[in-house]
């Protein structure tokens, strides 16, 4: 059942993008920050748990969840330590994906070269 | 009485304004020549593929959620490694050339999910390194997913902090 709820909201998320991409001229690179940043609201103001809640990878995969995550990790260190913890927190939950996209990218730069 | 010269410019003046409004209506048509002209995308289609494959690496996103869930980890502690492991994945795939390929066919759905942020990140990283390591790989590796983290941090925090406010 979760596969099938991760599958169409995910897949949703994903459809919306590419209505974006094709009714606007914004670029695939303005269509991510605008779904980023509207997950990241959603996020900062506590909608986007009951939505992960329910919807599972559906909701953390897509760009909005990596939005929602640096905001719930702000929010949540901030209500653990104060004000302080709005910065310590936003790299809590994304930090770890962060470190291995640098990581595995500069090896694989290091080993692979584009196709075309 | 206006001087020679001001009867002059008045005369000339409308044919000035009818140059000017017969060049702003052949820029119009030609506009809208270019606005029909222009095939338009398969909507339908596009939101299809979009979705079908963008559901897909969701539910394989389900599949490594399900796996740090079985271990005992709530939905909060369980996705960072979840992200992690998706956006290693997302690498392996571009640096063998297959992610583009992927991505070529299927439009957000490959862009949209974490993988595609990866997808970004690395592939971004093997087109700049001939630039050098430092000043091109290091330096553009974020070129694209760069804009994400900054405005996805400055959502992100200031909602936070208006949250964290309102809940003092």
């Amino acid at each position: 059942m979760d596969y099938i709820i991760a599958f169409l909201i995910g897949g949703f998320i994903c459809g919306i993008g590419q209505l974006i991409l094709d009714f606007t001229t914004l670029t695939p690179g303005h269509m991510l920050v605008l779904l980023t940043v509207i997950g990241a609201l959603a996020g900062g103001f506590g909608l986007y748990q009951p939505f992960l809640s329910f919807a599972k990878a559906g909701a953390l995969v897509p760009v909005t969840g990596f939005g929602a995550s640096i905001a719930k990790g702000s929010l949540l260190e901030a209500e653990r330590t104060g004000i302080i913890g709005l910065f310590t927190g936003a790299f809590e939950f994304t930090g770890q994906g962060l470190a291995v996209a640098v990581f595995f990218s500069a090896i694989a730069a290091l080993f692979f070269s584009p196709r075309s | 009485m206006p001087s020679e010269k001001a009867r002059k410019q008045i005369t000339k003046m409308p044919e000035t304004i009818q140059a000017a409004q017969e060049q702003k209506r052949r820029q119009e048509a030609y506009q809208q020549l270019v606005a029909e002209r222009t095939p338009k995308p398969p909507y339908l289609r596009h939101f299809l593929v979009a979705f079908m494959t963008g559901g897909a690496v969701c539910a394989l996103g389900q599949f490594v959620l399900g796996i740090f869930m079985g271990r005992g980890l709530d939905i909060n502690a369980a996705s960072a490694p979840t992200l992690a492991v998706m956006i290693l994945l997302g690498i392996v795939l571009t640096a063998f050339g297959i992610y583009d390929e992927f991505a070529e066919f299927a439009g957000a759905g490959a862009a949209v999910p974490i993988t595609g942020f990866a997808n970004t990140v690395a592939a971004s990283a093997m087109d700049f390194k001939h630039e050098g390591w430092v000043l091109g790989m290091g330096a553009k590796m974020f070129i694209i997913a760069g804009p994400v983290i900054v405005y996805g941090i400055l959502s992100g925090v200031f909602a936070s902090f208006i949250t964290y406010i309102i809940r003092l």
